[in-house]
């Protein structure tokens, strides 16, 4: 049987790697993007000078051909589904027996005026980095740098120019530092720490347009109070959509992304999506239907295998979670914190910052029965197992507090917190009783 | 993608120094300069004077330099620019600084002469700058190992200093840092020294270097100085022995072998504060790390061989002088080997990968073999070896070629470990304890890698941590010196170094991380399959 993988990031490659493990069926991979797998989350580092390209590839290249997995770099231009054959930019066409869709994402761009100049541009792809490196390689040939939409690629792009010295102004649609996602007293946090890097971070403020200069190329933003902001380079991270252009017309259902059940699989028989690129038809739980994670390209790239190598599986995420750095303060969240302007009213949050450093932790709990929602850490690290088995066990919130010690999880004779924590935390409850 | 690596090149900031750092720079070059006028011969007239100047030259330009480095930013990561810069990303200045250390331990090695020294008169040049130290410490004139020795401290304590300041976060970067600072400053620079000003007799004992590291510690001379020397002396040899036999498997049990490598060794307080600029340089490769297996156990059996014909060689027929004789010794050795070996076998056999079975079972029988032929041999020679060729050639290959010109001399190329893992014997005991018999592992923290690869491109050991990170499997490996910083560099907080029971610690299994429970199961029943 011949398989056939459309993108060689996490999860079309979690998906070759297990077929392979489980079946003797050809595998082939198309990417349009890098002839080996690299790992996309790391694309800052390369550009900050803390590694190699070389060293984003998790495999070595002789991998690939030991297990026997074929790689292709091409773009493939459509899907007939009729026939079973991907038709490629340069017109060739593959067939396959079953196509699995793992195409990923692409930023988000809105319609401003301006948004196609030279010198704009997004942070996704290997060529966006190696756009950024032209556009924005020092402080002389790129004086200043706007960056639109405040969310985790558009702090990590601002962390790379100012590792390289270049002023930043940071466009944030937001009151405050993704607060949709975080809480106020976290958010806040963050801001500060935004700042202290010297990055002119402005909040609630809108991108109106890109002036252009003489060649094309862009010159200054204005923004939607009407202030104009000179600058060099246009970083637009204002989110991202699933990447599935080249599906039109294939007859594979789509809405933002394609379309899956919990088999993954689509409306079309032998075709399956998976990553960034898939959208669950009902939303498992609180989750997006669309979740443009890491991890869940990994896990759904190896619940795909499974099933295509008969012995079908349901995609089943446990309890959510996630990790992000915002310049030097590491960020963990486990179940479902609620962001200062989404939260929900069944929920009650228990807030600890330390006086000075940057460590702060939220805990939410259900406000009847005191049932653990989630945990949020900043400069804390937790341990991903305990908590999973405290969610999982529905501890309360107060069983939970005087055990955190043992979802610690930072480097051995690191400060603990834990009592403080506690001691906050009753004395709180105290006051509000 | 070629661009992309030429691109990191062409790359501009972050890779030019600060202005201050440039007057650092230019200090510290100033003070060396001193030392090496003292090279070139020029006698200086108030010897105390320039010595200090020069050395406190040296170490307040790393103090200064490392301080404009990172006073203006927050906590955190300092890695910015490494690979962009000349001298941590293996380009001209790299190349030229390897050259000058190599250089220097040629020299230092196998030409003291050109350093001053005299072989039956006052020292010369630089050997003689260092007389007012020396004299001051133990009462006798400076050697070429006096003058490395100094070097060696200071190196340790201004890039330590700078170390603790770049890892100003990190609480566990800073003791066991400040931990190597001191046992190099105190047991293997002045203790030995005050011990010969108070008892001449002794031989100079570095007390934290233990067999096999110092291979010549049971060489005749030395064991019957220790002898001659009374109680001190035999306390000394004791001492020497237990640590090899019980403090060293006790300590690497409870903690790994990080106990040693990472917080008391002088060759790795050297790799983890003068050598941290150029961790990155390890090779992580499959093949590197085939290499290292086979190089560092031969090493391992080279020693083991070496040192057992050299005490066969000294040791009487009889007990009258070292209470074992000649075959009590020997039958001791085999009996000692045979039962490690046997233990791992049988208890062990699981956690060895196939070839280091055949590697250890071919190094077995070479061993008993040559034991055995010993028996037919004269008290010259082991088989056709003489016993004095195996030392001298041990001592020029590994001693000094090896763990010296190779294993500084290429730090800015090759990285800082490269004596630790490809050829240090001390390193591959502990590691073949570590792996098997230990409660230190790494633990992955469930599904939170995003497989960066910080934590293996900053692994100063080679090894592809991510390769275990990203399968949520615990890193349990015999190299490892658990210096920690992988868990450092980590963004995802993936990663922590810890010391737990010995049930459940190596956990090959490839799970899916975050999937609900019952997937894990089948994950893990399915497991045994192949790739
Ligand atoms: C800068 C950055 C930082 C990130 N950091 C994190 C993080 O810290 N944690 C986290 O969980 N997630 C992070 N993410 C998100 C994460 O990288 C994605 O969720 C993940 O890479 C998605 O994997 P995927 O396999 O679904 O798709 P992708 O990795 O996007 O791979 C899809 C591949 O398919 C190729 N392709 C698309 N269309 C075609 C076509 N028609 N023909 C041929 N090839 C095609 C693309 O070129 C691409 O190579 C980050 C993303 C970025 C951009
Ligand atoms: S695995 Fe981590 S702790 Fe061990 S040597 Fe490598 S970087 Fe150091
Ligand atoms: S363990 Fe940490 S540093 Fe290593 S690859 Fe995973 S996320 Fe990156």
């Amino acid at each position: 049987m011949q398989i056939v993988i459309i993108g060689n990031g996490i999860s079309g490659i979690t998906a070759a790697r297990h077929i392979r493990k489980l079946s003797d069926h050809q595998i082939t991979v198309i990417s349009a993007e890098s002839d080996y797998f690299f790992s996309r989350t790391a694309l800052m580092y390369i550009y900050m000078g803390h590694m190699k390209y070389q060293h984003t590839k998790p495999y070595e290249d002789s991998f690939w051909k030991k297990n026997r997995i074929e790689l292709k770099r091409a773009r493939v231009r459509s899907v007939d589904t009729e026939t079973k054959t991907l038709i490629l930019d340069s017109g060739s066409q593959i067939a396959y027996d079953k196509l699995i869709i793992a195409t990923g994402s692409q930023p988000n761009r809105f319609g401003w005026p301006g948004q196609d100049l030279k010198r704009v541009q997004g942070l996704y792809s290997l060529q966006d980095l190696e756009a950024l490196e032209k556009n924005a390689p020092d402080s002389h040939r790129c004086k200043r740098a706007v960056i639109v939409g405040g969310g985790l690629i558009g702090i990590e792009l601002a962390e790379m120019l100012r590792s390289r010295n270049i002023p930043v102004t940071f466009l944030v649609r937001e009151t405050s530092f993704w607060n949709g996602v975080l809480p106020q007293g976290e958010s806040a946090m963050i801001n500060e720490h935004i700042r202290e890097h010297h990055v002119d971070l402005r909040l609630n403020t809108n991108l109106k347009e890109i002036l252009s200069d003489d060649a094309g190329a862009a010159r200054a933003v204005i923004t939607d109070g009407g202030e104009q902001i000179d600058c060099d380079l246009v970083g637009l991270t204002a989110g991202v959509r699933p990447n599935i252009d080249f599906l039109s017309g294939s007859g594979v259902q789509t809405d933002k992304g394609v379309l899956v059940d919990r088999q993954l699989r689509t409306n079309i028989p032998d075709v399956f999506a998976i990553g960034d690129c898939a959208q669950q038809r009902t939303p498992i739980g609180k989750r997006r239907a669309v979740e443009a994670v890491w991890y869940t390209g990994r896990m759904m790239g190896e619940t795909v295998a499974r099933t295509i190598c008969g012995a079908p599986m349901e995609y089943n995420p446990g309890h959510w979670f996630n990790s992000a750095k915002f310049f030097d303060i590491e960020y963990q969240t486990y179940g479902w914190v609620s962001g200062a302007s989404s939260k929900d009213p069944q929920e009650r949050q228990f807030h600890w910052r330390h006086p000075e450093q940057y460590l702060c932790l939220t805990i939410s709990y259900h406000k009847e029965s005191r049932v653990l929602l989630g945990i949020n850490t900043f400069g804390i690290r937790m341990r991903h197992e305990v908590i999973d088995q405290w969610l999982t066990e529905n501890r309360t919130v107060d069983q939970v507090v005087p055990r955190l010690g043992e979802a610690n999880f930072d480097p051995e004779w690191y400060r603990h917190y834990e009592t403080e924590i506690a001691q906050t935390f009753t004395s709180k409850a105290e006051k509000v009783v | 993608m070629n661009t992309l690596d030429s691109m990191s090149l062409a790359g501009g900031p972050p890779k030019g120094l600060k202005n201050g750092q440039k007057f650092a720079v230019f200090l510290g070059l100033s003070s060396f300069f001193i030392v090496v006028l003292a090279a070139f011969g020029l006698n200086f007239p108030n010897k105390g004077f320039w010595l200090t100047a020069s050395l406190s030259g040296i170490l307040g330009a790393v103090i200064w330099f490392s301080w404009i480095a990172y006073r203006d930013d927050p906590k955190g990561i300092k890695n910015h620019g490494v690979w962009f810069k000349s001298i941590s990303g293996r380009g001209l200045w790299a190349w030229a600084l390897g050259i000058l250390i190599t250089g220097f331990y040629i020299v230092l090695y196998f030409y003291p002469e050109y350093l001053g020294l005299v072989k039956d008169g006052p020292n010369r040049g630089l050997i003689s700058l260092f007389d007012p130290l020396s004299r001051a410490l133990s009462g006798n004139p400076a050697s070429q190992w006096f003058v490395y020795g100094t070097l060696y401290t200071l190196a340790i304590l201004a890039f330590g200093i700078k170390f603790i300041w770049k890892y100003r976060h990190n609480r566990y970067q800073q003791l066991r840092t400040m931990s190597v600072m001191f046992f190099q400053t105190a047991f293997a620079f002045i203790i030995p020294e005050i011990m010969a000003r108070l008892n001449g007799d002794l031989p100079y004992y570095d007390l934290k270097n233990i067999w096999p590291l110092n291979y010549y510690n049971f060489e005749r001379y030395r064991v019957n100085a220790f002898i001659d020397s009374g109680d001190i002396g035999l306390g000394m040899l004791i001492f020497g022995i237990v640590s090899i036999l019980v403090i060293t498997p006790l300590l690497t049990y409870f903690y790994g072998k990080r106990w040693y490598c990472s917080w008391v060794c002088g060759c790795g307080g050297l790799a983890e504060t003068a050598g941290d600029a150029f961790r990155q340089l390890s090779d992580k490769s499959t093949f590197a790390w085939k290499v290292e297996r086979w190089v560092v156990h031969s090493v391992l059996v080279f020693v083991v061989l070496m040192t057992t014909a050299v005490i066969y060689s000294y040791l009487g027929p009889d007990t009258s002088k070292y209470w074992l004789s000649k075959s009590q010794f020997l039958i001791g050795v085999g009996v000692l080997l045979t039962g490690v070996f046997a233990w791992v076998m049988v208890y062990r056999r699981s956690a060895l990968k196939k070839d280091a079975i055949y590697g250890a079972c071919g190094y077995l029988l070479i061993i008993l073999g040559l034991l055995a032929i010993h028996f037919f041999s004269d008290s010259r020679h082991v088989f056709v070896f003489s016993s004095e060729g195996l030392r001298k050639t041990y001592s020029f290959l590994i001693g000094s070629v090896f763990s010296g010109v190779i294993g500084t001399g290429f730090y800015p190329i090759f990285g800082n470990r490269v004596w630790c893992r490809f050829g240090c014997p001390m390193a591959a005991i502990l590691g073949l304890q570590q792996r098997l018999f230990s409660r230190f592992r790494i633990t992955t923290n469930g599904g939170q890698c995003i497989s960066c690869g910080n934590c293996s491109t900053y692994c100063e050991m080679g090894i592809d941590v991510r390769a275990y990170a990203q399968k949520g499997a615990n890193i349990v490996r015999a190299s490892c010196v658990g210096c920690g910083i992988c868990s450092a560099v980590c963004p995802r907080g993936v990663l922590k170094l810890e010391n737990g029971p010995l049930k459940g610690r190596i956990n090959p299994h490839e799970v899916l991380l975050g999937n609900d429970v019952n997937l894990m199961e089948l994950a893990n029943q399915n497991s045994d399959s192949v790739a």
